[in-house]
């Protein structure tokens, strides 16, 4: 009895050994090996990839592989929903279809941290399928999975991701094939620090981050800015995402008594600081100051009140094509896009579209081979990119958005009770 | 000498310095924030309110967590849900009720009928946990009904997300609840603290005499003595149980309005990190002992509140509120190693260990 126990174990073992085996050696050939393919089912002119790190060979009738690293799950699913509605609606404005492949896309949610963002690269990478990626949502993500997916030799292009360092060559969180469509927070730390002290004459302020990569550098380059500017900074507090009760830390911020509150932080929490500030004792009068993460229509409803003359630097995304971008979300999912970062998914997505479309060599057969490295190369060189969230250009650290479109916004009562979205562009640079 | 290691083993001598460590640090910290004067007597006090209203929010959630536990020796995570469910379904009263004027013209009964909403959302829902999810567990081992508790939770806040969206949706201003109250001293109290703290020591108070004044309250009890020697004084277990689980699922809805009407805000992922707090409060007090689960909530809000400031300004800690959560379960860790039961767990340890 024991021994036939034994016998099934070892046949068991010996399928899972057999199913595992030749997906083990198939797949790193693949890049390598698979050019030779067309040579074999006699193409005319059979392409040969000379690519330094290989190409993408989708054969007639497969599809063209994009994914998604998002966080579409847990306290920020509606940062990476709102990306991802953004990526279909881009996929269904070209009928679904690229070089006349049809369009797939796959995703791993990526959590809003870097345990998340490293199982969703590690997973990502291991698919020679995948051209490209939109993602990630936190800036935390793209620092642990941007190694695997840099390495795969694929490109991936954030709408949300605004920390410094992702695009600073010379900061070891900077790899080839990262771009992004988000604002640095150089620029918008510089907007939001000149706007405080030039335009509106505060001297002191204290800063709020509630402890990820994205709020904690854009708190600090306002700070160094301001400060550079000769102003002071009486406080840079941090809290945890998660946190309600903001009692604690007002009263403590209070005692600087600072003239401005900025705290470029996410919903909820933007929420709970905003109307807890007001009420506490020191900071009725305190000026409010947010950034693109608290951007969102849901916002001034959530804050209240107190977020009547409130202050956000963002992109300034308006226009008809921004219009029409609603209107299709409406038709497709009902309601509004959660958060404020379809339009850079958006924009990301079609100028992956236009990238492959203009490297890929197509055979006779419709057999499409997507070189990475020109792909990348192509990306790295773009230039008047006519999106819907300004001109786009990359610089050769993978940076796409050009600062040119960030504008501070107010918050005034037709938003915080009228229901009008978005708010007016009250300062541009 | 040897007499003492003879009773006391070296892990016990080792937790004890460990918390005489804590102790000692945190009173330094508190001698050091006090003389540095940053913060004014009214300051502290504006901040025991806050923690009072906060702790009283995980107190009543902390009940069902209890509750549960007493009767059926689980943890019932799918709790935090059953919380946020009230909440939820609450805003969609709380917007309806404000749309059509009914709470402007009449809002005090606009109030109960808001709470009575969120109590029966969340009296359906965890009786149907109870019914659907652990009823068929009873006789299993006891990690089984607590991974299903963890399943159960999970598929509530998507099973929201599904129906309802991820976006953070937030209550209509109430009227009569705006505004504050000031003391002399620069205390500020809002109206709001004052009703939920209110609120919830009647609440908490109903339930005390329930428990040990009532025939289905002493079956209650009886129940959480030993299950099949009450069964066999004729009470009805099965009815019982529900009937903590509807008094746990109440109380998590209430306390659900409670919490939107100070924060204002609701999301399908608001149930977690109350939860968390609560099921912390309740260990703190003692799990399975009502009174306990009460004065562990309170106990774990205000050191939340005044304790992050008190202990860690005095040291010049940056960003010392990123640590709160920290000092929350800190004082956890101390509690069970100088009362391994809880603050007040000894009625339970006597009778069940």
């Amino acid at each position: 009895m024991k021994s036939r126990m034994l016998f099934a174990v070892l046949i068991v073992l010996a399928l899972v050994l057999a199913a595992c085996a030749p997906a083990a050696t198939e797949a790193p050939p693949e890049p390598t090996a698979a050019p030779a393919a067309p040579a074999a089912t006699a193409a005319p002119a059979a392409f040969e990839c000379t690519d330094a790190i290989g190409c993408v060979d989708i054969a007639p009738g497969d599809p063209v592989h994009l994914a998604y690293a998002l966080s579409v799950s847990g306290a920020t699913a509606g940062l990476g929903e709102d990306a991802r509605g953004a990526i279909e609606i881009a996929i269904d404005d070209v009928g679904g279809q690229l070089l006349g492949h049809p369009l797939s896309l796959t995703g791993e949610d990526t959590l809003c941290n870097a345990e998340g963002g490293q199982a969703a690269g590690t997973k990502l990478a291991a698919d020679p399928t995948i051209v490209a990626i939109v993602g990630t949502t936190c800036s935390s993500e793209a620092r642990a999975a941007m190694p695997q997916i840099s390495q795969a030799g694929m490109v991936m292009m954030s709408a949300s991701n605004t920390n410094p360092d992702l695009t600073n060559p010379d900061h070891p969180d900077h790899w080839p094939g990262y771009f992004r469509t988000a604002t640095n927070d150089i620029f918008q730390g510089r907007v939001a620090a000149e706007f405080a002290y030039n335009e509106l004459g505060v001297k002191t302020a204290a800063t709020l981050h509630d402890g990820s990569p994205y709020a904690e550098s854009l708190q600090q380059v306002f700070a160094d800015n301001f400060t550079a500017l000769g102003g002071t900074i009486t406080a840079q507090e941090a809290i945890n995402v998660g946190d309600t009760d903001m009692t604690g830390v007002m009263t403590s911020i209070a005692t600087g008594a600072p003239e401005m509150l900025y705290f470029p932080i996410f919903e909820p929490e933007g929420g709970f600081v905003a109307d807890q500030a007001k009420s506490t004792p020191g900071l009725e009068n305190v000026i409010l100051m947010g950034a693109d993460g608290l951007l969102a229509d849901t916002f001034p409803e959530n804050a209240g009140p107190a977020a009547i003359g409130m202050y956000l630097s963002s992109p300034a995304v308006s226009g008809p094509e921004y219009d029409a971008l609603l209107a299709k979300w409406k038709t497709k999912f009902g309601g509004v896009p959660p958060s404020g970062y379809h339009a850079m998914a958006y924009d990301a997505t079609n100028i992956f579209f236009q990238a492959i479309e203009a490297v890929a060599v197509v055979d006779a057969d419709g057999t499409v081979h997507v070189p990475r490295q020109a792909l990348r190369d192509y990306l790295y060189a773009l230039k008047d990119y006519p999106g819907i969230t300004g001109t786009l250009a990359c610089d050769a650290n993978g940076d796409c958005a050009t600062g040119e479109a960030l504008g501070v916004f107010q918050l005034t009562e037709a938003e915080v009770t009228g229901g009008n979205w978005p708010p007016k562009v009250i300062w541009q640079q | 000498m040897r007499r003492f290691f003879e009773r006391y083993d070296l892990v016990d001598v080792i937790m004890w310095l460990i918390a005489a460590t804590i102790l000692i640090a945190a009173l330094l910290g508190s001698i050091k924030t006090i003389q540095s004067g940053k913060y004014s007597p009214a300051t502290w006090v504006d901040l025991g309110i806050s923690g009072l209203t906060q702790g009283s929010v995980y107190a009543l959630i902390a009940l069902g967590y209890t509750m549960v536990y007493g009767v059926l020796r689980m943890i019932n995570f799918a709790h935090s849900e059953v919380f946020m469910s009230g909440a939820f379904i609450g805003y969609f009263a709380a917007t309806w009720m404000a749309a059509s004027g009914f709470m402007e013209r009449n809002p005090l009964l606009g109030l109960i009928l808001l709470f009575l909403v969120a109590a029966l959302t969340s009296v359906t829902i965890a009786v149907l946990l109870e019914r659907i999810a652990y009823r068929r567990l009873r006789r299993a081992p006891r990690l089984v009904p607590l991974i299903t508790a963890i399943g159960a939770s999970l598929f509530l806040q998507y099973m929201f997300r599904g129906l309802f969206g991820s976006q953070v949706r937030s209550y209509p201003p109430m009227p009569g609840l705006e505004g504050a109250i000031s003391l002399p001293g620069g205390v500020e109290i809002e109206y709001v603290q004052i009703l939920v703290i209110v609120a919830a020591a009647l609440m908490m108070l109903v339930l005390y005499l329930f428990t040990q004044r009532t025939r289905a309250g002493l079956a209650l009890r009886a129940v959480s003595e030993d299950k099949d020697v009450a069964a066999l004084m004729g009470i009805d277990v099965d009815a019982t149980i529900v009937r903590t689980f509807v008094i746990g699922g109440a109380f998590a809805g209430m306390a659900g309005v409670l919490y939107a009407l100070i924060y204002r805000q609701v999301t399908f992922y608001m149930g977690f990190v109350p939860g968390i707090k609560a099921f912390t409060a309740a260990v703190l007090g003692g799990i399975g002992n009502l009174p306990g689960a009460m004065l562990g909530g309170l106990t774990l809000g205000v050191t939340e509140s005044v304790g992050t400031i008190l202990f860690l300004d005095g040291y010049g800690v940056p960003a010392p509120y990123q640590l709160k959560d920290g000092i929350a379960f800190v004082v956890l860790v101390l509690i069970l190693i100088l009362r391994p039961t809880g603050i007040l767990g000894e009625r339970l340890s006597r009778t069940k260990a």
